[in-house]
């Protein structure tokens, strides 16, 4: 299968300091790719290099077509839904209206789509008149993924989803991820810490170190590195 | 008493007026984080362009919904042209661009219109009603005032592109990632800004008269009206202009003389900074350092 994203010697700034330095990663149609790395790896300046809000060299290629010098909101309106670091939930509008806005893009009415991420997160059908800063952590990252997925988007760039929340929340929401990639066919690019979740759940990864693709392959493959199991999985 | 509430009336008809003009500086304050102390003079110019029509013979409300399209292709070209290429600069150079603003639209009017007063009309008969307590025209103002927050509330809260434009202002990054273009929203929120001034602008004109420095003190009242409001609070806009109309109407009355009444709006200002400085409606500004 053809990759629906693929980057080829990306190098991406922070400022005027490059912090990525020429990587290569893809991820396939229908596919679950992580990277991983320490924090300053490059991995959020990566994908924010993806969605145009860094400057970047090199080639972003998705669907066929180069990402080079689009705006961050042309390149959401092609079909990449980035759910950001801190989760970028508009904390002073409703939930109802935080899921209408990941329909934007979109014509035509919002309705059945809103309907189906309640399918998929009964607890923001039940909150959907509340303002989404009174949401907890949990709530507040899936009424972000809820918004990604409102775009119908072809691939979904998530950034460390399960940053700040408890363990069993952070299983239920990979679950629910994981299930939305078959359903509704979309592919995933995935930051995460979480390495062992992560390991399991892609199918391909990369692990970055300051700003350089290290090793890369089979989820399954670095899963069973001996470094990798030491550095990252801690056992 | 007929005496106070008769008072009271000519100051919410005053009130509107600020308050619609607050509603604008609170609406590109809200979007920007930007005072622009040019709304005022914007009015003033849309108040000319009005001014114009009527003279070229167009029936009144003709010429009034024909500058409001006007003021809002103006207000969304300024944002284009002017204020764009600031946008990522400190807050006070920008704040100096609207002052630079303030300065040209004043000039130009003058060069234009020469600053000799204008008799504006008043589409309102003046009559009094409800046995002399308010006049048509007050009434009239207010009305109008409160037919467009209507319609403004309804496009906030109910279009596609109000939930746009209220998503970017609070958070432009995520908004861009929604596929918001953000920039198309700024511009047309000074779009709209420069339309409320206009009302704001033709409403007052019957009564100050027309000339280029009309607004000056129109645009100081609403300024202490959406600093009363929380600067960052639409609904505290308006409520701010109508306490800021009253009170200035009655101060003027009973207290002291009215040419001293502009002094009123300073005096307000200073109390809401030192007492209540979020205002009455807005949000505590906190910065963690």
């Amino acid at each position: 299968m053809a990759p629906i994203l693929e980057l080829r010697a990306v190098k991406a700034f922070y400022g005027h300091s490059e912090v990525v330095h020429g990587i290569d990663v893809a991820v396939e149609e229908g596919g679950m790719t992580v990277l991983l790395g320490a924090n300053g790896a490059g991995k959020t300046t990566t994908l924010r290099a993806i969605c145009g809000m860094v400057r970047s060299e090199g080639e972003i290629v998705f669907a066929g077509q180069r990402l080079h010098r689009r705006s961050t909101e042309a390149i959401a309106a092609l079909g990449i839904a980035h759910v950001p670091e801190g989760r970028g939930t508009f904390t002073g509008l409703t939930v109802e209206e935080n899921l209408r806005l990941g329909g934007f893009t979109r014509a035509g009415r919002p309705d059945a789509g809103i309907r189906r991420m309640f399918g998929y997160f009964p607890i923001l059908g039940e909150r959907r008149r509340q303002q989404a800063g009174a949401l907890s952590g949990g709530e507040q990252q899936m009424l972000a993924i809820a918004r990604a997925l409102m775009m119908a988007p072809r691939l979904l760039v998530l950034d460390e989803p399960s940053f700040g929340l408890a363990p069993r929340i952070v299983e239920d929401i990979f679950a629910i991820v994981e299930r939305i990639r078959r359903e509704e066919r979309v592919s995933v690019l995935l930051v995460e810490q979480n390495a062992s979740l992560a390991l399991e759940l892609a199918d391909q990864a990369y692990l970055l170190e300051t700003g350089y693709v290290v090793m890369s392959g089979p989820a399954k493959t670095l899963a069973d590195d001996p470094q990798i199991r030491r550095s990252y999985l801690g056992y | 008493m007929h005496e106070l509430l008769q008072q009271i009336f000519s100051g919410l008809a005053a009130g509107a007026v600020y308050a619609s003009l607050a509603l604008a500086l609170v609406m590109i304050y809200r979007a920007t984080d930007l005072v622009n102390f040019a709304q005022g003079e914007m009015a003033m110019f849309s108040t000319y362009v009005a001014w114009m029509l009527v003279n070229a013979g167009l029936p009144f409300w003709a010429a009034f919904a024909l500058t409001l399209a006007v003021s809002f292709l103006g207000g969304m070209t300024i944002e284009r042209i002017v204020i764009r290429p600031v946008e990522n600069a400190p807050v006070l150079a920008a704040v100096v661009v609207t002052i630079g603003l303030l300065l040209i639209f004043n000039a130009l009017a003058g060069w234009l219109f020469t600053y000799t007063l204008q008799e504006f009309p008043s589409p309102f008969p003046d009559r009094t009603l409800f046995g002399a307590l308010m006049t048509t025209r007050d009434l009239g103002v207010i009305g109008v005032t409160l037919a467009m927050l209507l319609l403004l509330f309804l496009f906030f809260r109910f279009t596609a592109t109000g939930l746009a434009m209220r998503a970017a202002a609070q958070n432009p990054e995520s908004a861009r990632l929604c596929g918001i273009p953000v920039g198309r929203m700024l511009a047309i929120g000074w779009g709209l800004a420069a339309a409320i001034g206009a009302v704001a602008g033709i409403m007052v004109a019957p009564v100050l008269f027309l000339d280029p420095n009309m607004m000056g003190g129109v645009l100081l009242y609403a300024f202490t009206g959406a600093l009363l409001g929380g600067i960052t609070s639409p609904v505290g806009a308006v409520v701010g202009g109508l306490i800021v109309g009253v009170t200035e109407n009655l101060v003027g009355a009973y207290l002291i003389a009215s040419q001293l009444k502009l002094t009123v709006a300073l005096a307000l200002i200073v109390l809401v900074l030192v007492f209540r400085p979020n205002g009455l409606f807005g949000a505590a500004i906190v910065r963690r350092v």
